[in-house]
């Protein structure tokens, strides 16, 4: 119950405390409250606990997150032929997380 | 779906795995408060992936698990009222209480709903005006936006016929009693994303700067975690001691104001026995004067309640991260999920559900 879920606003009806919107999770549609998400768009995405959208998943920035993380990734394999090395022994070992 | 698929990009989090083990000169200690982290890093094998010098301990961000007592057992006399439909989440359903649990009550011809929200509470007390309904309100800082605005509907409309079983824990309070606890082994704490979503991180300065420990606001998907331990490890190894948020998709600073401000109305902060832990001191949420009416435990006074946990259980061990659940005797034995002696094993958020779930039993069979 107390794990949040992202999910897609698709439609929104309402104002202030009864807004409402449908929220589409990966194909299962429900409706869930808005009220504290007062900026929310159709579009966007949010985090829903137990029927309330609470955050709204900031896109830009998680973009930013990836791309970061990516270009550690690909400097250090280009820098480091330790990380390298390792990195290739892991992928031909098969394991993924 | 997108994002998510995205933050579990297995090349990437080989590779960060990578970089935590240049990074990490010595054994240290995190903890994940998070039962949601607590399930993405076994499911995951995360904590299997990292060096050797970087041990994962589980926290005890498992709302079901830590709800006292005390508190099961009056929900579950409260459920047995003929006059009462007791609504509940999912996960309270096989919790153990002193003798029984809700499943058994509703067997017992207990009128026993199961909801996805406080919302559809509500809505059966709308529907049946005529009894008594009442919502056992649990949970950390996530579930309180969604609990505080079901009480404030419900007295904006005067729906005298529902109440809520409160019993709200809270997060900043419990790291700090770990942390103070003379067997205690962390060094730096993952804080819970999502709580952080609701309320932000501001309160947390304190606690770093306080006790020197680094403290990392982080998600649930695998990059998101590898990405806080990382964070986090890089400042125990810089001797640095600060919040960082290494969650920033989903958490800003000063978290949810308009969630803040519901929860400022409808609750109020009282001490708090965390089961398996016991009493710390302002570390829950409690309905406010305001809202004194929609009290369930006043509603329906409960003598004094005489508890009893199973001996086997090392429950409050676990949550503090002194053990892990396969090295308690009876996980896995006398304790399956189909047969839980502890409410760790019944959550979905529970660790000891976790260790069952995901087949991590090498240790119970040789102690
Ligand atoms: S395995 Fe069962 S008995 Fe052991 S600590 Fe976990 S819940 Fe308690």
């Amino acid at each position: 119950m107390c794990l949040g879920i992202p999910g897609k606003v698709i439609e929104i009806s309402g104002e202030g405390f009864m807004r409402t919107g449908k929220i589409d999770f990966d194909g299962i549609v429900k409706e869930v409250s808005l009220a504290y998400v007062p900026e929310i768009e159709v579009g966007d995405y949010a985090i829903v606990h137990v029927g309330f959208a609470i955050t709204q998943l900031d896109e830009e920035s998680a973009q930013e997150t990836l791309a970061l993380l990516r270009r550690l990734d690909v400097v250090d394999e280009e820098l480091d032929p330790e990380v390298a090395l390792a990195a290739e022994r892991r992928r031909a070992g098969g394991d993924t997380p | 779906m997108k994002y998510l698929d995205e933050f579990r990009d297995p090349e990437v989090a080989l590779r960060l795995i990578d970089e935590i083990n240049e990074l990490a000169s010595r054994r240290w200690v995190l903890m994940e408060v998070c039962g949601g982290q607590t399930h993405s890093i076994i499911r995951n094998g995360i904590d299997r992936l990292l060096p050797d010098s970087v041990e994962m301990v589980h926290g005890p961000g498992c709302p079901v698990c830590v709800t006292p007592l005390d508190t099961i057992d009056k929900a579950l006399a409260i459920a047995a009222r003929d006059d009462v439909i007791f609504c509940s989440f999912g996960d309270m359903l096989r919790v153990p209480g002193s003798d029984e649990d809700l499943f058994q009550v509703k067997g017992g011809g207990g009128d026993i709903r199961v909801v996805y929200s406080p919302t559809d509470a509500l809505q059966i007390a709308r529907e049946n005006p005529d009894e008594e309904v009442v919502f056992f309100g649990i949970g950390f800082e996530t579930t309180a936006p969604a609990n505080a605005m079901a009480v404030y509907q419900a007295k904006q409309e005067g729906l005298e016929n529902f109440s809520m079983l409160v019993s709200h824990v809270l997060v900043p309070p419990a790291m700090r009693a770990i942390l103070d606890s003379p067997t205690n082994r962390v060094q730096a704490f993952l804080a819970a994303g999502h709580v952080c979503s609701v309320m932000g991180y501001e309160e947390y300065f304190a606690i770093a700067q306080e006790y020197g420990t680094p403290i990392v606001v982080t998600g649930f998907e695998p990059l998101d975690l590898l990405s806080g331990i990382k964070a986090a490890i890089t400042q125990l190894e810089e001797g640095r001691a600060t919040v960082e948020n290494a969650y920033q998709r989903a958490v800003r600073r000063e978290g949810n104001v308009p969630a803040k401000q519901m929860i400022a109305d409808v609750f109020t902060t009282t001490d708090r026995n965390w089961r398996g832990i016991g009493p710390i001191p302002a570390s829950g949420w409690e309905l406010s004067e305001r809202y004194r009416d929609f009290d369930a435990a006043a509603r329906f006074p409960i003598g004094d309640i005489d508890t009893k946990e199973s001996p086997l259980c090392h429950a409050g061990e676990v949550l503090q991260g002194t053990r892990k659940p396969d090295e308690c005797p009876a996980f896995g034995k006398e304790c399956t999920p189909r047969t839980p002696l502890g409410a760790l094993m019944v959550s979905s958020e529970g660790a000891c559900a976790a260790y069952y779930q995901y087949g991590r039993f090498a240790k119970a069979a040789s102690s």
